[in-house]
């Protein structure tokens, strides 16, 4: 496992219903391109995630593929219309094979 | 002279947009909706040369602004979780972490705004000496790096327990001597350029320097994530790099001259809020 790997998200806790709200996730990690090369000349592995993924109730809600020119740290932000209450799943796939889960309800008055 | 400054007036008037960067802005700081900062202040009486004292983050683009208002988006607060572990974790051959002796990190409300300051050895110390003091007379730990990430990081976390506190430093008795040779260096003219601190941050803030815009070069944001070199920096870093853009040879991080240069800078920004970790360009 990449070391320092912690995924933050940030769902507002309440919406009303057909309201548009802002969902940010950061997950902290190294993002290694596999370009690079230590002081002896070796090439630094890629160790990078590799997809993001966010479901709403078990429904796919957006599908990311990420490629190693992305930065340390990657940070995904966009909008939603939440039709009813219910729960975020939010899931980053390393390159070492490790998953990385976070989940996060909101409420729909 | 006379002839270029009525020019200069005539094109003042017309491209007088053009001139909306030559001061701070009017945005008001509230970090996470709840922390409200204090970005401008009277000018502290000892301050002869201003009226007003603003925070950094007044001169800057709005996009850079907006990273500081809300925790989430601040760079600089990832790497401050990173100091919650390290607060809780033992080192040295006392296996004794910071929460072993001090608890919980809200101990150290308050304690930055009036750093650095006197202590009981009659020397001067800041956040940095405090940190590794406790690391090798308590911890029997290695002292960290003066920039290095480890004590910048740890550094936010402390300074961050203070955010929205007014900036209290104090410069009487014991510190008066330090805070004095601080006050000289700053008015100084160093390197082949011959430019003191007080040329820019006083003489001609709001104005552009380069490509970037000039503020007073306050320290109340400090620890700060500059986007540029995408880590914390210290005071000391900072003054570095202003001294070695005059062309001169610098002073150390962690000499003597630093320390006392930090207590005036400091001094100058009494009556602002704590805004650390901050963002800047």
């Amino acid at each position: 496992m990449a070391e320092g790997v912690k995924p933050r998200v940030k769902v507002p806790k309440t919406a009303s219903a057909g309201e548009t709200v802002t969902i940010k996730t950061l997950i902290s990690h190294p993002m290694e391109s596999g370009q690079r090369k230590d002081k002896e000349g070796n090439v630094i592995p890629r160790s990078i995630i590799n997809r993001f993924v966010v479901d709403f109730n078990g429904e796919n809600v957006i599908d990311v593929v990420l490629a190693p020119a992305i930065s340390t740290n990657p940070y995904f932000e966009f909008d939603a219309k939440v039709p009813e209450s219910g729960e975020f799943t939010f899931t980053w796939h390393d390159d070492d094979g490790d998953v990385y889960t976070e989940n996060k309800a909101i409420e729909v008055s | 002279m006379r002839k270029s400054t009525l020019f200069c007036a005539a094109a003042a008037a017309a491209i007088s947009s053009g001139w909306a960067m030559a001061d701070p802005d009017d945005d008001e700081l509230v970090i996470n909706g709840e922390i409200e900062i204090v970005t401008e202040a009277p000018a502290p009486e000892h301050v002869e040369n201003l009226d007003t004292i603003y925070s950094g983050w007044r001169f800057r683009t709005d996009e850079t602004q907006a990273l500081e208002m809300d925790d989430f988006d601040n760079p600089a607060m990832v790497l401050v979780d990173k100091a919650v572990d390290a607060y809780g974790m033992p080192d040295g051959t006392e296996a004794k972490s910071c929460a072993s002796c001090h608890d919980d990190v809200e101990t150290f409300t308050g304690l930055a705004a009036t750093l650095p300051k006197v202590g009981e050895d009659g020397k001067l110390h800041t956040i940095e000496d405090l940190i590794n003091t406790c690391r090798t007379e308590r911890m029997g730990a290695e002292p960290w790096k003066w920039s290095g990430e480890p004590m910048q990081t740890m550094a936010a976390l402390i300074v961050s327990q203070s955010r929205g506190l007014p900036v209290n430093v104090s410069f009487d008795g014991p510190a008066r001597s330090f805070w004095e040779q601080g006050k000289e260096m700053y008015y100084t003219r160093y390197g082949q350029l011959e430019l003191s601190c007080a040329n820019c941050h006083e003489d001609s803030f709001g104005l552009m320097i380069r490509a970037d815009h000039l503020s007073q070069g306050q320290t109340n944001d400090f620890p700060v994530y500059r986007l540029k070199q995408a880590k914390l920096i210290s005071k000391h870093n900072r003054f570095k790099g202003c001294i070695r853009d005059t062309r001169a040879e610098t002073f150390a991080e962690g000499s003597d001259e630093f320390r006392a240069l930090e207590l005036y800078v400091a001094t100058r920004g009494n009556g602002l809020s704590i805004e650390g970790p901050g963002v800047r360009q």
